[in-house]
C-alpha cells in the first residue's frame, strides 16, 4: 500500500503541480472558518451570507474559500493553520471556541491577519469583532412587555455564557422599562442546534404559561411551535419570518457583510490594523427585521428606541439597575464598562432563573 | 445474476495484502467519477484528497495528531470486542480521562514540577478506567447490557464536562467564558520533534498497539481473550473466568481511552473546554474493525481514516468540495475497504445460471 | 397542562419508538445495524423533499419509508451478500447518510415545512382526555402503535416471525431446516431501514416541520440503545421510548418549576436525567439473567454464509 501511495504521489504530484499551476491567479484570499453548517439557518448561515456579500462586493480582487463544520477542539488549530499555509491573507474565525487556536496559529504566521469573532484575546495580527446583540434584545423586551397579556415571556437559552446572560438581562431590562412587573422564564436547552429539543423547550414554556417566546438557539423550530400554538415570538440570527408569518414580531439579524467588506477593503488598502471592535445597531452589524404583527403604537415605540440606541441617546444598561437579589449594581445614570458586560455572569432583578455560580 | 461466496480453505495471505489495494483502486475510480460529475477535475481532486496531506511536514504532524487518539482508543476496543464485550462508550471514557487528568493543572496551576505530567497521564488513565468500570460493574453484578450503559454514560460525561468548565473550573480571568486556565508549561505534553505539532500521544498509541499485539499474539492473556470471545463455555473449560474478562477488557479499553483524552487536552488543546473531541470514541469503533481488530492493522486504519479527514479539509479549501461530499466519499471508502476484506476469507463468484445453489456440489 | 405535556411527550417519543422497533426486527433476525442515525436522517430528507415537491405530507411519509428502506439495502448488500463486518458497516452507513442527506437537502434548507395534520377519529376523540391525547393524532403516531402491536404479533404469533427468531438465534440450524436465511435477513434489514426512514419523516413532517442538516441530532443512537433496553421485546420498546421522552420533557418543566421555587439546579444535571434514568431502570429490570438471555438473539452480529 505504501509503495503504491508513493508511486501515486509522485505521478500525481506532477499532474497536480501542472493543474494548480495553470489555475494560479493574483486574487487575495480572504478565508472563513465556520463551526457549523453554512446552511444551519442561524449563526453560521449569517456569517456565510456576510461572506457572499463580501465576495460580491469585491469580486474582482478577492476569493473567499471557507471550511465548515469544524469542531472547536484540536481540529480548529489544524484547519486555521491550513488556511494560513494555503495563502489566505486574512482569516475570519467565526466562533468563540476558535479563540486559542487562532492566537496560536497567528503567532506562527505573523504576516497573515486574523479576525476572531466574539473573543477577548488579541495580538498585533489578531483583531476581534463582536456585535452588540443586547441592543436588539432590549428592543425585543420592550415589545414583549407591550404585547404580552400575561406579563410573562419565555426565553430558550443555549448555554450559560456571558453573551447569553447579557441577552437575557437586556431583554428583561427592556421589558421592565415598559412594565416593571414583567417576568421572564428561562429554559436551558444545553444545545445550540437540535430542532427537536428546541421545539420541546418552546412547548414546555408555553405550557407553563408564557405567551411570548424568544430564543438564543439556532433553528426556527421554536418559531414554528409559537406559530402553531398561536402566540408571538422573536427570531434569532436571521429573519425567521418565513417560519412564522403571523408570529414573528421582529428578529435580531446578524448582518456581518458590511463589516467583512470594511475590513477586507482595509486589508487591500494596506490600512488594516488589529482592533477590538464591538459594533452595534448604528454600525449595521446587526439589524432589526421589520416590525410585524403588532399595532402601530408598539411599532412606533420600537422604532423610537432603535433610533435612540443608534444615536447613542439610550444605552440599554443604564442605572439604576439592581442585581437579581436586589442589591444595587449600577447607580442612576451609570453605564457599565464593556469589559463588565462581556464577562457578565449574573442576572438583573426580575429574571426568575438562577445562575449556578 | 447472483453473487455467491465460497469459503476459502485457509485465509488468503495474498488477498489480505491485496484487498486494501483493491479497495483503494475502487475508491479512486468511484471518487474520480463522483468528482467529475460534480464538475471538478478528478485527478486534481484525488491528488488534493490523498496525496497533498502526505507531502508536507506540518501536515504529516497533523496526521499523527489526528490518528493518535483514534489508534489509542481503537486498540483498547479491539481487546474488548475480541473478548465479546461491547464497550461503545469510549467517547465518555475519553472525556472523563481528560477531566481527571486535568485535575492537577486546573486546581494547582502554580505547581511547577516535572512530576505533574506523569501524574496527569496516570490520573487520566485511572479516570477512564474507572468510568469504564461502571458498565463492567453493572454487567458483572446486575447483568446489565454494556452497550446501553456505556452509551448512556457518554452523554452523562459530556454534560458533566460542560458543567465543570462553565461552573467550578471556569477561568476567573477569562471573562466567564467556558474554559479553564491554560495549563502551565510543565503540564503540556511535549512535541516529539521540533518540526511540528505532533506530541507524545502518537508514541503512546504506537506503543500501546505494539504491546497489545504482543499480548494477543504471544501471551496467555491474549489466548484467554480469544477463547472467551469465541465461546464462553469453552473458556470456562479452560479455566478462564468470563467475569474477570469483563473487568480486564473494560478497564483496559477505558484506561487507553482516558489516556487519549488527557493526551489530547494536554498536548493539543492546552486547557479544558466544552468540546474536546470531534467524536473520537465513535470513530475509533470503525478504526478498530477496519483494522480487523488487529492492533497493528489498527495503526494502519487509524492513519487512513485520519488522512480522509485531512484530505476532506484540503479539498474543501482548495477546490471547493463541500464537507458533505467529503463525508460521502469517506463513507464510500469505508464501504470498499470493508467489502474487499471479504476476499480474504471467501472466493466471490458471479453466478449467471438459474440453477439452484443446492444443486451445485462443492 | 398535563394533557399538553403528554402531547409533547408523544411527539418526542414517537420517532424513538418507531426507529427502535425497526431495529428490533433486524436484530431479532440476527443483524446488528448501527446505521440507524444515517437511515433516519435519509428518511427525514427524503420525506421533506417529497412533501415539498408534491405538496402532500403523505407522499412525504412514503418517500421517507422508501428512502430509508433503499438506503438500508446498501448495508444489506455489504453485510449479507459480502459478509462485511456489521458494526463497522453500520457506522460507515451513518457517516454516509449524514453527508448524503446534507448534500441532497441543500436546496430545501429554510423552506417552510408542510406539517402532517392530525386525523381526528370520530366518536373516540370525544372521550374526555384520552380522546384528545390518543385519538386526535397524526398518521405516524397511529402507525407507531400499530407497529408495536403488529410486530409483537408477527414475532411471537406467526410462522414467519418464528422463522425470523430462529434465524436470529441460530442461523446455521435455521438454514439446515431449509429457511432462506439471507433472504429473510434482507427483508428484516429493509424493514429496519423503512422504520428508521418513517421515524425520520416524523422529524421533518411532525416534530419540527423543516429541513436542516443533522436534524436527527443523535436520536438514532438513542433508538439503538432502546432496543437493548427493551431486551428485544416490542412492548418494552414502547415503554422505554416513552420513559426516555417523558424524562426529557419533564426536565424542561423541572427547570421552570425550580425557577418558580427559587431552587438552583445546574441545567446540565437535569439534561443528564433521561440517560441516567434509562440506566437505572435497566438495572432494575435486568437482574434476572435467564429472561435476558432468552430474549437476546444468539447470532446477533455474526456473519452467515450458507454452505454449498
Amino acid at each position: 500500500m505504501k509503495k503504491l501511495i508513493i508511486a501515486l504521489a509522485a505521478s500525481a504530484a506532477l499532474l497536480g503541480g501542472f493543474v494548480t499551476g495553470a489555475e494560479a491567479q493574483e486574487k487575495t484570499k480572504v478565508c472563513f472558518i465556520y463551526v457549523g453548517s453554512r446552511t444551519d439557518g442561524g449563526w453560521t448561515q449569517a456569517h456565510e451570507i456576510g461572506r457572499q456579500e463580501l465576495q460580491k462586493a469585491l469580486d474582482a480582487k478577492i476569493e473567499t474559500p471557507f471550511l465548515e463544520n469544524v469542531p472547536e477542539g484540536p481540529d480548529a488549530e489544524r484547519a486555521i493553520e491550513r488556511m494560513a499555509r494555503s495563502g489566505c491573507a486574512l482569516v475570519f474565525t467565526t466562533s468563540f471556541g476558535f479563540m486559542d487556536a487562532t492566537i496560536k496559529v497567528a503567532q506562527k504566521f505573523p504576516d497573515v491577519k486574523f479576525e476572531h469573532a466574539t473573543g477577548f484575546k488579541a495580538a498585533p495580527n489578531v483583531a476581534t469583532y463582536n456585535s452588540r446583540f443586547y441592543e436588539g434584545r432590549y428592543i425585543q423586551g420592550q415589545i414583549a412587555a407591550k404585547m404580552s397579556k400575561k406579563g410573562v415571556a419565555g426565553y430558550i437559552a443555549s448555554f450559560p455564557i456571558p453573551e447569553v446572560v447579557m441577552g437575557i438581562n437586556a431583554f428583561e431590562l427592556g421589558a421592565k422599562s415598559v412594565n416593571p412587573d414583567f417576568k421572564l422564564k428561562v429554559v436551558w436547552a444545553n444545545t445550540w442546534f437540535d430542532p427537536g429539543k428546541e421545539a420541546d423547550a418552546a412547548k414546555a414554556l408555553i405550557d407553563q404559561g408564557v405567551d411570548i417566546l424568544t430564543q438564543h438557539t439556532d433553528t426556527t423550530a421554536p418559531m414554528q411551535v409559537a406559530a402553531e400554538r398561536g402566540i408571538l415570538a422573536f427570531g434569532q440570527a436571521s429573519d425567521m419570518i418565513a417560519a412564522g408569518p403571523k408570529t414573528q414580531l421582529t428578529a435580531i439579524v446578524d448582518t456581518w457583510g458590511a463589516y467583512y467588506i470594511k475590513r477586507t477593503q482595509a486589508l487591500l488598502d494596506g490600512t488594516w490594523k488589529s482592533e477590538q471592535i464591538w459594533d452595534g445597531l448604528k454600525d449595521g452589524i446587526l439589524t432589526m427585521a421589520p416590525y410585524t404583527n403588532m399595532p402601530d403604537d408598539v411599532k412606533a415605540m420600537a422604532e423610537e428606541t432603535e433610533a435612540k440606541i443608534k444615536s447613542g441617546e439610550l444605552h440599554p444598561f443604564t442605572g439604576p439597575i439592581n442585581r437579581q437579589d436586589g442589591t444595587p449594581w449600577l447607580a442612576a445614570g451609570e453605564k457599565p464598562q464593556d469589559g463588565v458586560l462581556l464577562g457578565m455572569n449574573f442576572y438583573v432583578e426580575g429574571v426568575d432563573d438562577k445562575l449556578p455560580q | 445474476m447472483r453473487i455467491e461466496l465460497e469459503k476459502r480453505a485457509r485465509v488468503s495471505t495474498l488477498f489480505s495484502l491485496l484487498s486494501p489495494l483493491l479497495a483503494l483502486v475502487l475508491t479512486l475510480v468511484f471518487g474520480a467519477i463522483m468528482f467529475w460529475l460534480l464538475g471538478k477535475s478528478p485527478l486534481n481532486a484525488l491528488y488534493v484528497y490523498f496525496v497533498e496531506p502526505l507531502l508536507e511536514i506540518w501536515s504529516l504532524h497533523e496526521l499523527a495528531i489526528k490518528a493518535a487518539p483514534l489508534i489509542l482508543i481503537a486498540v483498547g476496543l479491539s481487546v474488548c470486542y475480541r473478548s465479546n464485550n461491547w464497550n461503545i462508550g469510549a467517547e465518555g471514557q475519553f472525556t472523563i480521562g481528560a477531566i481527571t487528568g486535568s485535575i492537577l493543572p486546573v486546581l494547582y496551576p502554580e505547581w511547577h514540577s516535572p512530576m505533574i505530567l506523569p501524574l496527569m497521564l496516570v490520573m487520566g488513565m485511572a479516570g477512564g478506567a474507572l468510568y469504564a468500570g461502571i458498565p463492567a460493574l453493572l454487567k458483572t453484578r446486575f447483568n446489565t447490557n454494556e452497550i446501553l450503559t456505556s452509551l448512556m454514560l457518554v452523554y452523562i460525561a459530556g454534560l458533566f464536562l460542560d458543567w465543570l468548565v462553565r461552573g467550578p473550573w471556569r477561568d476567573p480571568q477569562g471573562y466567564n467564558f467556558p474554559q479553564t486556565k491554560s495549563f502551565q508549561i510543565e503540564a503540556v505534553l511535549p512535541e516529539i520533534l521540533s518540526s511540528g505539532r505532533a506530541h507524545w500521544a502518537f508514541v503512546f498509541a504506537i506503543a500501546a498497539a505494539v504491546a497489545l499485539w504482543f499480548m494477543m499474539r504471544f501471551m496467555l492473556k491474549g489466548f484467554e481473550v480469544s477463547v472467551l470471545g469465541q465461546s464462553e463455555r469453552a473458556g470456562r473449560f479452560a479455566g478462564f473466568s468470563a467475569r474477570r474478562m469483563v473487568w480486564f477488557s473494560m478497564l483496559l479499553s477505558g484506561a487507553l481511552a482516558g489516556l487519549a483524552g488527557i493526551s489530547e487536552v494536554s498536548g493539543s488543546i492546552g486547557h479544558v473546554q466544552p468540546v474536546i473531541s470531534p467524536g473520537y470514541g465513535f470513530t475509533a469503533i470503525i478504526v478498530a474493525f477496519l483494522g480487523r481488530l488487529n492492533p497493528l492493522g489498527i495503526i494502519a486504519s487509524g492513519l487512513v481514516l485520519a488522512l480522509t479527514y485531512l484530505g476532506g479539509e484540503a479539498a474543501q479549501l482548495s477546490i471547493g468540495i463541500s464537507d458533505k461530499v467529503s463525508r460521502v466519499f469517506q463513507g464510500l471508502l469505508l464501504f470498499f475497504v470493508l467489502s474487499c476484506d471479504t476476499l480474504i476469507h471467501y472466493r466471490i463468484r458471479l453466478v449467471f445460471a438459474r440453477t439452484k445453489p443446492a444443486e451445485v456440489t462443492g | 397542562m398535563f394533557e399538553a405535556i403528554l402531547l409533547t411527550v408523544i411527539t418526542a417519543s414517537t420517532p424513538l419508538v418507531i426507529a427502535a422497533l425497526g431495529e428490533l426486527v433486524a436484530e431479532r433476525a440476527g443483524v446488528l445495524n448501527l446505521g440507524v442515525e444515517g437511515m433516519m436522517i435519509m428518511g427525514a430528507v427524503c420525506a421533506f423533499a417529497a412533501a415539498q415537491l408534491s405538496g402532500s405530507p403523505y407522499i412525504g411519509i412514503l418517500a421517507g419509508i422508501v428512502g430509508g428502506g433503499l438506503f438500508s439495502l446498501l448495508f444489506g448488500f455489504l453485510t449479507l451478500t459480502l459478509v462485511a463486518n456489521q458494526v463497522a458497516t453500520g457506522l460507515a452507513l451513518t457517516i454516509l447518510g449524514l453527508g448524503l442527506s446534507g448534500q441532497l437537502g441543500e436546496a430545501f434548507v429554510g423552506l417552510p415545512g408542510i406539517k402532517l395534520q392530525p386525523i381526528v377519529i370520530p366518536l373516540l376523540s370525544d372521550i374526555p382526555f384520552f380522546g384528545r391525547v390518543l385519538f386526535s393524532q397524526d398518521l405516524i403516531f397511529y402507525l407507531s402503535v400499530a407497529l408495536v402491536v403488529g410486530i409483537n404479533w408477527f414475532l411471537f404469533r406467526s410462522r414467519r416471525g418464528l422463522k425470523i427468531r430462529a434465524i436470529g438465534d441460530n442461523h446455521a440450524s435455521a438454514h439446515a431446516l431449509g429457511i432462506n436465511v439471507i433472504g429473510a435477513r434482507y427483508l428484516a434489514v429493509m424493514f429496519g431501514g423503512a422504520c428508521a426512514g418513517l421515524a425520520g419523516a416524523q422529524l421533518s413532517l411532525v416534530y419540527t416541520p423543516q429541513w436542516v442538516e443533522n436534524m436527527s441530532a443523535g436520536r438514532g443512537w438513542i433508538a439503538l440503545a432502546l432496543v437493548v433496553f427493551a431486551s428485544w421485546r416490542p412492548w418494552r420498546v414502547l415503554a422505554g421510548g416513552y420513559l426516555f421522552g417523558a424524562v426529557g420533557i419533564g426536565q424542561l418543566h423541572a427547570q421552570i418549576l425550580a425557577q418558580n421555587l427559587g431552587i438552583v439546579i445546574p441545567s446540565q444535571f437535569l439534561s443528564a436525567l433521561p440517560y441516567a434514568a434509562t440506566i437505572v431502570v435497566l438495572i432494575i429490570i435486568s437482574h434476572n439473567r435467564r429472561t435476558t438471555l432468552i430474549n437476546t438473539p444468539a447470532s446477533l452480529g455474526k456473519p452467515f454464509v450458507p454452505d454449498r
